[in-house]
């Protein structure tokens, strides 16, 4: 008796040993896990809408506006941030062609030229054409897949920032008159150190950094989302096209950008520090560049393109009111696409003297990736023909799009080919091409989709009248402003030149561009006064206004903060046309902390519960580290040594439990 | 929604962590893994580009990088996978005391190593600022080197928060076998580069 009374005293009184306390956390953690709400027959409706709302509800003020992860917040100020860059661009482009309209125009000096194309250029392409069909991505995909959050929210916030002040770099050193003035690919020998003393080259590689920190981690992000985070029941084969074309864009992201990014770095440690890559003196070479360069570049254009195509596989869908015809063939076409975009980097160089081989080799590439890209377009063709389109705008802009986009993959059929590419290189052939590839493929079914998506951001409907009209403007000043430029080219007039001689047959393809480009701008407009109208003026918008098939029209327009009450269930490639009146749904996440459901890469079959990151303010301060970390190596190599120290404790705040007491179930604080 | 819903499974009971492929993060980091070996792979190719323009590999008039310190960097470097084979299994068996026991050796081994990369830096007979071969000589050793530091300050990390209460929680153990996941990926990275760096120029 009294030996059984001394044991219990011992047993009290002792510290127990490490593991009887553990096991002893252990029940009592499991017996608290029973007590956790979850959604279910029981939980539903308005009690747990209130609820998830106060869950997924970032914290209110300028500190959580700062420090928000939802992926729709960070999506729009994505696509925001893009469009005033576009915008910004597209002033530029103005002024390029007001310095064009005439000859020997002395409006603009040769000096402020340089910078204007450059600055276009590189505005256009990291700026503006990349980060937007990202900020889509990441506002939309989540929705469209049936979930409630990105994968790695922190991260997507943190590539935001890294975005937002890499642009913030190009443009505050254009207004201090210091920016790059080397064209959008910064050619060395001219970007080296012996041919552009000063900063502006530095500022641009630099530029490039940030963009493609950005750009890879928002790729990663994507890549994760839309592999592990689908609702049940979405397998592969039943995944949207706009997702699987993300997903390819994702990957060749992160097979493309170091590329770019290795290349700046070398670029900049030979302007800095005296290495000797490309200075053919020390036996470096010029052309190590310009391979490094183009095996981001040309990816780099397919990288703006696929993403389009997905939104055109959406518009299509949607106003043809018929799955897109061959399925498995369109996403064929995106990976097939996806993988030939790295087999065709040399086409970009014929102009440099190539063995033979190397001619006829990307000549045969550079026609191949022609097959799959129209293989897609007949499948959206054989959709529209046993569809029943509805020309609403944006499959008008689906239409101009197929127009334009023809019309420039034919001239780049006919400047794949090496004797016409020689005659034609560096001439305003070759811009006429790019920007009826670039416009015509990517800007045109982003209009279009930004038409379609508007009512779910907003929730207001965008004006079909003044919609119509802004298309038709664009379509043919776009036409007026590009089209001309083939025969100027032909012409010989060269790209970069800030102005040309007259009596050689230019004036006047040159004055129908500049009128054209006028044409696009005010066509810009009027999609800018429709948007800014129709937010506070548009028809309320219902969850489904188009009638389409895919989830992100399961939730009211706007979406909720939590997106989903339950995690939907998928039983068809078209889940909304085929649900009759009744959808789905799987039950049991948590409903007081955020949590996700992961499902398996393929079969999308329930795996796991993950819990998601709070908002955090240390993806933004982390950014900040890096942005001083990066802009001061501009000026001193050893920046890099003392720039990496805050920038590696903003990281350790970022990734440190603020709590360091075990939860019944994990949370991320 | 207004429409009717209708509750097919629960997933209450799902578990909140697994080794693998089923966990998002090792996603994140295969997605890091393939950016990173982007870069090296493209240094590679840069290094051959360069190699093509010279009549003599190094270049005339240069000595090869000394075999010592690299070769002894290989050898504890690969030697360094048994702790983290060990480590990788202690937390595939949730046994926190086992990787809290382990870590340190990781975290030691990783130290030596960065003591061993500075005498190689010191012994690749060439400057950086001298031609194309020896910029990109230190371009690889450069690279790998902040491979090397940025997976150390992780490692030390992630010790410290196995030895916090977090050590017993099971996505803790998901983190440390990822990062022992990672260690193989920057040894595994090294052989090449030591190959290009110390026998190339042999050959």
């Amino acid at each position: 008796m009294t030996d059984i009374r001394a044991d219990k005293l011992v047993d009290t009184v002792e510290p127990r040993s490490e593991r009887e306390r553990v096991e002893a956390e252990n029940r009592r953690l499991a017996e608290e896990r029973k007590k956790i709400a979850r959604d279910g027959p029981k939980l539903k409706g308005a009690e747990l809408e209130g609820r998830l709302d106060a869950t997924w509800r970032r914290p209110p003020g300028i500190i959580g506006w700062l420090a928000t992860v939802d992926h729709k917040e960070i999506g729009r100020r994505y696509i925001i941030t893009a469009l005033l860059f576009l915008a910004l661009g597209g002033v530029l482009a103005l002024a390029i062609r007001l310095q064009l309209a005439r000859p020997d125009s002395t409006l603009i000096s040769a000096d402020r030229y340089n910078q204007l194309f450059t600055m276009h250029g590189s505005t256009m392409m990291f700026l503006f054409a990349v980060p937007v069909m990202e900020g889509v991505a990441v506002y939309i995909i989540p929705l469209m897949l049936g979930t409630r959050s990105t994968a790695f929210p922190r991260l997507n916030a943190f590539s935001y920032y890294m975005y937002l002040f890499g642009g913030l770099l190009l443009w505050a050193a254009f207004a201090l008159n210091i920016a790059p003035d080397i064209g959008w690919f910064a050619y060395t020998p001219l970007s080296g150190p012996q041919f552009s003393p000063g900063k502006r080259a530095d500022i641009w590689a630099q530029m490039i950094t940030f963009t493609e920190v950005s750009a890879l981690a928002a790729a990663v992000v994507l890549v994760a989302t839309i592999l592990k985070t689908r609702a049940p029941g979405m397998t592969l084969a039943r995944m949207p096209l706009f997702a699987w074309a993300m997903l390819v864009v994702a990957v060749m992201i992160i097979f493309a950008m170091p590329s770019i990014a290795l290349a700046s770095g070398m670029l900049i440690s030979d302007r800095l520090v005296g290495t000797q890559f490309y200075n053919s003196w020390e036996h470096g070479d010029a052309l190590l560049w310009q391979h490094l360069f183009w095996f981001f570049g040309h990816p780099e254009v397919y990288i703006i393109f696929l993403p389009a195509t997905g939104f055109v596989s959406v518009i299509v869908e949607t106003f043809c009111r018929r799955p897109v015809f061959a399925y498995p063939v369109v996403v064929l076409a995106l990976i097939s696409t996806g993988i030939l975009a790295f087999g065709l980097w040399v086409h970009h160089m014929f102009a440099t003297g190539l063995p033979r081989v190397g001619y006829s080799f990307y000549t045969a590439a550079s026609m191949t990736v022609a097959i799959p890209t129209g293989l897609q377009i007949f499948c959206w063709l054989a959709t529209m023909w046993d569809g029943r389109p509805r020309l609403q705008v944006p499959m008008l802009y689906v239409v101009g799009f197929i127009v334009t986009f023809v019309i420039g993959g034919l001239s780049g059929v006919i400047i794949a080919s090496v004797p016409l590419d020689l005659e034609l290189h560096d001439t305003y052939f070759i811009v006429a091409h790019f920007h009826y590839v670039l416009i015509g493929g990517a800007v045109f079914p982003l209009l279009g989709i930004l038409t379609y998506w508007f009512p779910k951001i907003t929730g207001r409907m965008m004006s079909e009248t003044l919609g119509k009209v802004g298309f038709w403007i664009m379509f043919l000043g776009f036409q007026l402003a590009f089209f001309p430029m083939h025969f100027a080219g032909l012409l010989g007039m060269p790209r970069r030149v800030y102005t040309y001689p007259a009596g050689q047959g230019l004036e006047l393809p040159n004055l129908l561009s500049t009128i054209g480009a006028f044409a696009v701008a005010s066509a810009v407009l009027v999609f800018v006064v429709n948007g800014l109208w129709s937010l506070y003026r548009g028809a309320i918008a219902p969850p489904n206004p188009w009638d389409a098939s895919t989830l992100e029209w399961a939730v009211s327009s706007p979406p909720p903060v939590y997106n989903f009450e339950h995690i939907p269930v998928v039983e068809s490639r078209t889940p909304l046309w085929d649900e009759k009146g009744e959808l789905p749904v799987v039950t049991g996440l948590r409903v007081d902390e955020k949590e996700l459901l992961l499902t398996t890469v393929v079969a999308a079959t329930p795996d796991l519960r993950e819990p998601v990151p709070q908002a955090s303010p240390w993806p933004l301060i982390s950014a900040i580290a890096t942005a001083i970390f990066f802009i001061t190596s501009i000026f001193s190599p050893w920046a890099v040594v003392f720039g990496a120290i805050p920038t590696g404790i903003a990281l350790l705040a970022w990734f440190w439990p603020k709590e360091l007491k075990r939860e019944p179930e994990p949370v991320i604080v | 929604m207004i429409r009717e819903l209708r509750f097919t499974d629960d997933v209450a009971d799902l578990p909140t962590h697994k080794f693998g492929p089923s966990s998002l993060t090792w996603w994140g980091i295969i997605g890091y893994m393939i950016v990173e070996g982007g870069f090296f792979a493209l240094a590679f190719a840069a290094y051959f580009f360069l190699m093509g323009h010279e009549q003599g590999w190094p270049p005339e008039g240069r000595a090869a990088p000394n075999l010592l310190w690299g070769t002894l960097f290989t050898i504890v470097i690969v030697v360094s996978e048994i702790p983290n084979t060990m480590i990788k299994k202690a937390a595939n068996a949730h046994d926190t005391q086992g990787v809290r026991a382990l870590m340190p050796i990781i975290v030691g081994v990783g130290a030596v190593l960065l003591i061993i990369r500075g005498f190689e830096f010191n012994n690749l007979n060439v400057r950086w600022t001298d031609n194309a071969y020896g910029s990109i000589i230190w371009a690889l050793l450069l690279l790998h080197t902040i491979h090397l530091l940025t997976d150390w300050g992780d490692t030390i990390v992630l010790w410290a928060l196995m030895l916090t209460p977090l050590g017993y929680e099971g996505r803790r153990f998901v983190d440390t076998d990822e990062n022992a996941l990672y260690w193989r990926y920057v040894w595994l990275l090294w052989i090449p580069i030591y190959l290009m760096i110390y026998w190339v120029p042999r050959l």
